[in-house]
């Protein structure tokens, strides 16, 4: 309890009063500051509008997308719906990349049109909100996508063949039936979306141009030595995300709609004509290429030497010298080393928070319910306000108040990525202790077994799928991270995503790229093993 | 409860869940080998009960005694009480012979030992050579049986049961209980089974007792509690019983006269003084159906539920304001539906308590 008030509400706290503190005692100058500077307001609008745009244009894509998967028979219909599901595991930073490789004003599609219109420069710059927007759409469509296919998994098909039967035809009753019981996963995967938009950085920070959002803005006020404006900022996107949270969650509406659960799945409607299955097969396809794409291209830059592609449209040299440097040079190598014990350290330490917070949550309910919030409450805060908030908290040495000097050392990341774990890492686990019959372990201990027996012996093995899906979603979340890592890192700590920004500054894309694909492969691979492949953050 | 030595002897036992009195002021004893049944409907306390015996609820107050040591404060894990879960909570990341073994592991059995030990309640519940068997693949009564198995393997002193047989087939549920009961008297263990079922309560129990919001109506043997039922709620729980109200006439030693509406006298058994006004619970065999007359309760048969050889027809009583209705067990072919019939009582299966008894 006490643990997790630290680390969770305390530097929030700090933000707070830093940004109306100063060493004259309390002032408002930095709000008033704030309040005047027109960049500020549009910043803040252009996160709000950027996250709404991203939760449409994410809807757009993702939902046909999963009834197309889900309900339509076409050729190679599987392999289509697995590939769409993989920017679940794509760090942010890595879909950013891929997407640079792949439109970017020397990417491949770039490179094209401006070979086959004999152009003299690059036919566009990506650049601004329509960037920005274009990747989150890419990347976020996919929550929309998983949240539509799993639901309609979950529907009653009784349901729709009431409906059916009750003389609708087809189009009618998806608009009628399917649709209303899919609003509570949808308004579920809005809320993520939202959420996800309004926390990004990366694709803001390398797209953005002259475009500002809130985090990209702390940032720069951050790094320009403003801490008192910074503070402000991060409190401002801060009450932005959790009056976006309150009012999302007002409109998601009853659940229990979907509660009715029984049968099998529907099999997949077979089009009438074979026109009909050619169309389905080639949007199916299409889409599906379309948006794996950016990964392909991520995976073909990094076998590119440095400094050999310039002009052409398709690199002409491939070889993997880039990924042997990753391995025979220390100095890259240790990147990756970093991360992943960085990581491992803050799955571990958020697992074992999670069981503590679900075994004291089943023994008392009403500081279980406090402490289930204090676990959830880091998902709503945007990474960008909790590197702040840390930085804050944990540069002064005041052990009496719970503050120590820990940025610049090697703790404050794995802290830092703890703190952005809790949620996942809760949910999943919460959730596996609410599907755990509590007979289960009384029956253990009628049977003459202590409580450490019965954690270890009856607990601890019943939640092994939860566990295996929370370390799994915190570990990629980790491994991934960027948000908090560029403002926390220091050069002994730097992790993989640091590495990426660098190899891209010193124009070393092919290395880039390789880390990227380093930091892919990692996260499908423990993603996959965990063998909770179709899960996802819901 | 008279004669044995108690062994089993629960006192003053109460425990709350704020507002609600879950179980208050319960006092019970059971001698060795026994089996009581706690009865009662949803919310009457009797899953509380045993969960306090369990020791998986700590009681606000009273004791708990087994063979004279009070066992209310210890942990479930130091009570040697044996329980099986209404849904039977076999670990299913372990196979039938892990899950009988689990208790003797806690209680340090060595493994040879142990593994004899797991066979031979295998065995007891005729499940013998299902070791190596996952729970998921056993069938609804193997898992009743295994889940009894396990509770037994670790020869504890007491054990529990709740809604044993509740998650069965109706088919199977009879046959279940049979052996039940069989296995129970065979290993003489002192046994607490809690029921919502009369039927299963009067199969398995020498004891039952009656719970309601909490408290103990009536404890005795099955016989006990049909017979001669203490409170008006005990009689409309226990069996069927048509309830009418009476005003009193005259009350003279342990004879009761009441007028029964429609302004029909009957003479009642009734030991305890009354006031005024009464309830008169009539189970269906303790009247009979007879000629319409004068000085007899009549009515008409407004509904007959065929039982075989016999009937139980609900008589629609003649000149009540209320429309009370009557049922009586009769022979299949003595009326029919819309005929006029007279009521006669046999003098047993009738009983009277005061209005006041019955508001409480």
């Amino acid at each position: 309890m006490l643990v997790l008030a630290w680390l969770v509400v305390y530097p929030l706290g700090m933000v707070l009063t830093q940004a109306v503190g100063g060493p004259g005692g309390w002032t408002l100058e930095a709000v008033r500051r704030f309040a005047h500077e027109r960049n500020e307001w549009q910043a803040l609008l252009a996160s709000l509008l950027l996250s709404i745009a991203s939760v449409v244009g994410s809807a757009l894509i993702g939902v046909p997308l999963g009834v197309l998967t889900a309900r339509v028979a076409f050729p190679g219909r599987r392999v289509v719906a697995t590939l769409l599901g993989l920017p679940v595991v794509l760090p942010p930073l890595v879909g950013v990349l891929a997407f640079m490789f792949l439109y970017g004003e020397t990417g491949f599609i770039s490179h094209l049109v401006q070979r086959l219109g004999g152009l003299e420069e690059s036919p566009w710059r990506l650049e601004g909100p329509v960037a920005v927007l274009l990747v989150h759409v890419a990347t976020m469509y996919v929550y929309f996508y998983l949240f539509t296919r799993a639901a309609l998994a979950g529907l009653d098909p009784s349901l729709s063949e009431a409906a059916a039967s009750l003389g609708a035809d087809r189009w009618r009753t998806f608009r009628r039936v399917t649709l209303p019981l899919l609003r509570p996963a949808l308004a579920g995967a809005g809320l993520l979306v939202f959420m996800t938009s309004l926390a990004s950085f990366s694709a803001p920070y390398i797209f953005g141009g002259g475009f500002r959002v809130m985090t990209t803005q702390i940032t720069s006020t951050k790094l320009n030595g403003d801490d008192r404006l910074a503070m402000v900022e991060t409190a401002a996107l801060l009450l932005l995300a959790l009056a976006g949270l309150m009012l999302l969650r007002r409109t998601e509406g009853r659940r229990d709609a979907v509660g009715a659960r029984k049968g099998i799945a529907p099999a997949p409607v077979k089009s009438r004509s074979a026109l009909g299955t050619l169309g389905a097969a080639a949007l199916g396809w299409g889409l599906a290429v379309l948006l794996t794409l950016p990964l392909l291209t991520l995976v073909v830059v990094s076998l590119v030497p440095r400094g050999t592609w310039t002009v052409e449209v398709l690199p002409p040299s491939y070889t993997l010298g880039n990924y042997r440097a990753l391995v025979a040079d220390p100095v890259r190598l240790k990147p990756i080393l970093t991360s992943l014990w960085m990581a491992g350290a803050a799955t571990l330490a958020a697992l074992a928070l999670a069981v503590a917070v679900g075994m004291l949550s089943r023994r008392r309910a009403k500081s279980g319910k406090l402490l289930e919030g204090l676990l959830a409450l880091p998902w709503a805060v945007p990474g960008t306000v909790f590197a702040i908030a840390l930085a804050t908290t944990f540069s002064v040495h005041a052990p009496w108040v719970g503050r120590f000097v820990l940025v610049g050392t090697v703790w404050i990341l794995p802290l830092a990525y703890l703190v952005r774990n809790l949620p996942v890492a809760g949910r999943a686990i919460l959730a596996g202790f609410r599907q755990l019959d509590p007979a289960l372990e009384e029956a253990g201990q009628s049977l003459g077994a202590g409580k450490a027996r019965v954690l270890r012996r009856i607990t601890l093995p019943l939640l092994k799928p939860a566990l295996a899906a929370a370390a799994s979603l915190a570990f990629v979340t980790a491994f991934g991270d960027f948000v908090t890592s560029i403002m926390l890192y220091t050069y002994d700590t730097r992790p993989i995503s640091m590495e990426i920004l660098s190899s891209l500054r010193q124009a070393d894309v092919g290395q880039a790229a390789a880390f990227g694909v380093v930091l892919m492969l990692l996260s499908a691979a423990v993603f996959f093993l965990a063998g909770e492949g179709r899960g996802t953050a819901g | 409860m008279n004669g044995p030595v108690p062994f089993l002897r629960i006192e003053s036992l109460s425990k709350r869940f704020g507002a609600l009195a879950a179980v208050e002021d319960l006092s019970l004893t059971i001698p060795r080998g026994d089996l009581l049944a706690l009865l009662g409907p949803s919310g009457s306390g009797k899953t509380t009960t045993l969960r306090l015996l369990a020791g998986f609820e700590t009681p606000d107050t009273g004791r708990i005694l087994v063979d004279g040591e009070d066992v209310a404060r210890l942990p479930p894990a130091a009570r040697r009480f044996g329980m099986v879960f209404q849904h039977y909570a076999l670990f299913p990341h372990l196979d039938v012979g892990e899950n009988v073994a689990f208790g003797l592991e806690s209680q340090g059995v060595a493994a040879p030992d142990r593994q004899r030990r797991v066979a031979e309640a295998l065995e007891m519940v005729e499940l013998s050579g299902l070791e190596r068997r996952p729970v998921g693949a056993l069938s609804g009564g193997q898992q009743q049986r295994v889940a009894l198995a396990r509770a037994l393997a670790p020869a504890p002193r007491v054990l529990l049961l709740d809604e044993p047989l509740s998650n069965l087939d109706p088919s199977l549920r009879e046959r279940t209980r049979r052996e039940l009961r069989g296995l129970i008297q065979r290993i003489g263990i002192t046994t607490i089974l809690v029921t919502h079922e009369q039927e299963e309560a009067f199969d398995l129990a020498d004891h039952v007792a009656l719970l309601r919001k909490g408290r103990l109506e009536q404890l005795g043997t099955p016989e006990e509690l049909y017979g001669a039922p203490r409170t008006p709620f005990v009689a409309g729980f226990i069996g069927r019983a048509s309830a009418l109200p009476v005003r009193l006439i005259a009350h003279e030693g342990s004879t009761a006269q009441v007028e029964l509406p429609g302004g029909v006298v009957w003479r009642v058994e009734r030991a305890a003084p009354l006031g005024g006004s009464g309830v008169l619970y009539v189970r269906p065999e303790g009247v009979r159906l007879a000629e319409p007359g004068s000085g007899v309760v009549s009515g008409e048969v407004s509904g007959r539920r065929f039982l075989g050889a016999t009937a139980l027809y609900t008589v629609a009583l003649a000149g009540t304001r209320a429309g009370e209705t009557l049922e009586v067990l009769g022979d299949a072919a003595a009326a029919k539906l819309g005929n006029r019939v007279g009521l006669q009582p046999l003098g047993r299966g009738i009983h009277l308590f005061d209005s006041e008894e019955v508001g409480r």
